[in-house]
């Protein structure tokens, strides 16, 4: 086993572990934390796909913004974190089943499939090309332009739903 | 070199963990935080793909930054929905929140 396999199998036991444990634990706010772990290991596996980019936007979009959102949604409804009652709900066997039953079902198609063994190399201006083809016309620049919009329009509706009402 | 397969491997089993978060929870908070699992084990796949197969290309890591956008504007909206009936009713246990049902 190479140091890169070791690598890859510490962050996917850190993702798969700490995302066991997001759905699993009783308190809301462990459960947060546990998810901020979880996406730090999808981080780090980025790093190991040379995706480095992306990694940061992980970290900066994923960590730094979307799990203080959702701190601070548990620290507004805290009625729930002072209090937990049981996390699951009385479905929550046939859940598994169906979760597990989803898992033997997929991971015969992704091993079974003749996937490429070696995989070509990076070219070094990857990023680059990245950021162009974001405002490149013929590329992504609509769905850039569209995907602003959206998050604009969701970020205005967050606000005006979730104001105070006099 | 860690195969394609152990990366789709590993995707597959965190979004199996965010199916069973989704059907099984019964915060919908916590609804939420396994919705970002799902989308994250999304994005891992995709990512890998890009790497394995096309990485002269740039459409795997623009597909992902779109992801990302998405589950940005879904938690804002989500949480805000969330925080609002809260508000209202006092719980966000989504076996209470039954307000639709005939």
């Amino acid at each position: 086993m190479t140091l890169i396999q070791a690598v890859f199998i510490l962050f996917s036991i850190l993702t798969l572990g700490a995302g066991l444990l997001t759905v699993l634990s009783r308190h809301l706010f462990h459960a947060v934390l546990y998810l901020i772990v979880s996406l730090v290991g999808v981080a780090g596996l980025f790093i190991l796909l040379e995706a480095e980019f992306l990694a940061g936007v992980q970290v900066l979009i994923y960590i730094g913004a979307i799990s203080i959102l959702i701190i601070f949604a548990v620290m507004l409804t805290r009625g729930m974190a002072r209090n937990p009652g049981p996390p699951l709900n009385n479905q929550s066997l046939a859940a598994a089943v169906i979760a597990g039953l989803f898992f033997v079902l997929l991971a015969p198609v992704v091993t079974g499939f003749p996937w490429p063994q070696a995989a070509p190399g990076v070219p070094a201006d990857a990023i680059e090309a990245l950021g162009r083809s974001l405002v490149d016309p013929n590329q992504f620049a609509l769905p850039f332009e569209l995907a602003s919009v959206m998050i604009l329009v969701a970020l205005i509706g967050a606000i005006f739903i979730a104001r105070e009402k006099r | 070199m860690v195969p394609l397969t152990w990366y789709l491997l590993v995707a597959t089993a965190l979004f199996c963990i965010g199916v069973y978060g989704v059907l099984a929870r019964r915060n919908a908070i916590a609804i939420l935080m396994a919705i970002e699992l799902m989308l994250n084990a999304v994005n891992l796949s995709l990512v890998a793909f890009w790497r394995y197969l096309h990485p002269t290309a740039t459409t795997g890591q623009a597909f992902a930054l779109f992801v990302l956008v998405v589950a940005a504007s879904e938690a804002a909206a989500g949480l805000s929905l969330i925080i609002s009936i809260y508000r209202n009713r006092e719980t966000v246990d989504v076996e209470n929140i039954d307000l639709l049902k005939g």
